[in-house]
């Protein structure tokens, strides 16, 4: 039996959605011996966090009641004394920026392999079978481990769990050394904000590295009011300084969901889609036919974008 | 004065088409590049270098010999000289994992023995996400994932960073040093390198470790995560592709978004 040890996150005193997908991840992947699933929710309101998150499947609940905020060096103390106390042979983490944070050291220290970013998981109580993507989701790979791992989980790869739970819910009495924490988070801050908010528009002409030069921008432009469209884009036209901030799309940026998205040049990796997949319909201009956005497009053009833009452009002038 | 070292990594490239062979992408389908966050995080050390806050600047790859164009490109940005790491234990080895890399960097920071160390957040090919803070946590460092600003003052031994988490919030953090940093991309513009620094790279020091040079175990590297099988991901939509050339395409786009009535 493979008892599974799950980690909820959570941020500024709201549960955030992973935490209800990985009681599903762990609950099936418990399942699959008959193991137990248990969750662990550390600092913050964790009496009120734990009322919420006992749902169905959830066999108990370990609450740490230490500090409001995310801090590495306590999620990595409280898991590895959680991992001594119960023994279990799977330790899930959320492959969010704070489970980025927590769960490499928690696995270093616990001297166990992990395995991020997993898509789907399997047992069979000895062998651990993940599949994972490689090359920015242009392969996706199965791989193997034997024995106790650590594992990070893709967001919205699972359902999030329903239905009310009765798990056992108790606080955890965890020791925490104070002297290693030495890190401190000192506050936060919103970002992106300005004029412009594209989660609002019904149409995102978006626009990707395929674009090439800063130059090349206003051929984007002029689609964009050629349709009276907002032009949105994806990380790398950002951290190039070619858009503001604010036009991102994506899991450091805006979630958006308008009636038509058009990705031109851009890839389709996993932070991308995170802030798009729910537009309504999805049209990808790319000439690679294997990037990875042409997995969740609707209608596709392979070919090149400063062939097919102004083409486009021109149909409406 | 700080000393810095930088883990800068050469990561495989893939054609928009190609064949996989086994549980790997065939050879004439691969390229190479400078794994792109380390990029930044090269250029965040130089940048740190060169206003005066760091004496030195170091890099380390575990790698075959092909990834020393790679290396010479760190160089040339401005690092002042490079180890390579690499075995005939580590030529079999399918999967480097995480552990795998943190006992060989840890081996080197040891030997190194600098106050920062900067990663990327993560590796462009393999994205484990994890060597970073893995390593942190070997060497009793403390550490930082996805940093998206430093703070080049470092007063009294502790960096002010900020952590880029989802949905455009930032968190602020102090860290003491030492410490490792996994760096995210637009944090700073990298340089191109100039034809000067092209020319000096050449000279700079390359030293190359074995597993034995830096006193690791070969079955240490061996890894616990093999890879069974790689294949291409199936599609989540049925997608209409437009075909017939660019005009023709974007014809049939510009009548679904009237159909759609969202244009004019
Ligand atoms: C923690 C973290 C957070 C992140 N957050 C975000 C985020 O919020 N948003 C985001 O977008 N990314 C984010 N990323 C980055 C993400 O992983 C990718 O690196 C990024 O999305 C790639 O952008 P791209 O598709 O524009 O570029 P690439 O992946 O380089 O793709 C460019 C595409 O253009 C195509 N192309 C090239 N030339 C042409 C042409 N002439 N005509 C047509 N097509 C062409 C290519 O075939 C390719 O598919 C994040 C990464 C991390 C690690
Ligand atoms: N083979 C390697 N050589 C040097 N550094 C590496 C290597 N693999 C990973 N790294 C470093 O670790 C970071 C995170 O990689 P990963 O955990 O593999 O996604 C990369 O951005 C590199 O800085």
């Amino acid at each position: 039996m493979s008892d599974v040890l799950a980690i909820t996150d959570h941020r500024r005193g709201e549960l955030r959605d992973v935490s209800y997908e990985i009681i599903t991840a762990g609950r099936d992947l418990a399942d699959e011996t008959g193991g137990d699933l248990h969750l662990a929710v550390i600092s913050g309101t964790v009496d009120e966090f734990a009322e919420k998150l006992d749902r169905e499947g959830v066999d108990a609940i370990h609450t740490v009641d230490y500090g409001e905020e995310f801090n590495h060096g306590v999620y990595t103390q409280t898991i590895t004394q959680l991992y001594d106390e119960l023994a279990p042979q799977y330790v899930l983490a959320p492959n969010s920026v704070n489970g980025l944070d927590y769960a490499p050291a928690v696995a270093n220290e616990l001297d166990l392999p992990i395995v991020t970013d997993a898509v789907g998981l399997e047992t069979d109580g000895d062998t651990l079978g993940v599949t994972r993507e490689m090359f920015g989701g242009k392969v996706e790979t199965a791989t193997e481990l034997e024995g106790d791992a650590v594992v990070t989980i893709r967001s919205a790869e699972w359902p999030a769990a329903e239905g009310t739970g009765d798990a056992t819910i108790e606080a955890f009495d965890v020791e925490i050394d104070e002297d290693a924490l030495g890190s401190t988070v000192t506050g936060f801050e919103e970002v992106g904000g300005g004029d412009v908010d594209i989660s609002e528009a019904d149409v995102l002409v978006s626009v990707g590295r395929g674009i090439e030069e800063e130059d090349n921008i206003p051929i984007i432009e002029e689609l964009a009011d050629a349709l009276d469209a907002t032009i949105s884009s994806s990380r790398p036209i950002v951290d190039n300084g070619w858009l503001p901030k604010n036009r991102q799309v994506g899991q450091s940026g805006k979630v958006v969901t308008p009636d038509v998205y058009i990705a031109i040049g851009i890839s389709g990796a996993v932070q991308h889609v995170a802030g798009m997949k729910g537009s309504d319909t999805i049209v990808a201009i790319n000439t690679d036919p294997n990037a990875p956005i042409m997995d969740i497009a609707d209608y596709a053009i392979h070919d090149d974008l400063f062939d097919v833009i102004p083409a486009l452009t021109e149909e409406f002038q | 004065m700080m000393k810095i070292l930088v883990t800068v990594k050469e990561v495989a490239t893939v054609e928009d088409e190609f064949e996989i062979e086994g549980t790997s992408i065939a050879d004439q389908y691969l390229g190479s590049d400078l794994n792109e966050w380390d990029d930044y995080a090269v250029e965040e050390a130089v940048q740190l270098q060169e206003a005066g806050l760091a004496d030195e600047v170091v890099t380390v790859t575990i790698g075959p010999e092909d990834c020393e164009q790679t290396i010479r490109q760190a160089l040339a940005k401005g690092a002042d000289r490079a180890i390579r790491v690499w075995d005939d234990a580590l030529e079999d080895v399918d999967v480097l994992d995480v552990g795998a890399k943190t006992d060989i960097l840890g081996a080197v920071v040891e030997a190194e023995d600098p106050d920062l160390v900067l990663t990327g957040v993560q590796s462009g090919d393999d994205s484990w996400g994890a060597t970073g803070v893995a390593l942190a946590e070997d060497l009793g460092f403390e550490w930082a994932a996805v940093v998206n600003h430093l703070e080049h003052d470092l007063e009294d031994g502790v960096a002010s960073v900020r952590r880029e988490l989802e949905g455009g919030v930032e968190e602020l953090t102090d860290v003491g040093l030492p410490a490792v940093l996994t760096i995210q991309t637009g944090i700073n513009e990298p340089r191109y390198a100039s034809l000067r620094g092209i020319r000096q790279a050449q000279r700079k020091p390359l030293d190359v470790q074995g597993l034995d040079d830096l006193g690791v175990d070969a079955a240490a590297v061996e890894g616990a995560v093999t890879l069974t099988d790689m294949y291409e991901p199936e599609s989540e939509s049925d997608v209409t592709v437009w075909e017939g050339g660019a005009e023709d395409a974007a014809g049939q786009l510009a009548e679904l978004l009237r159909e759609k009535g969202v244009a004019p």
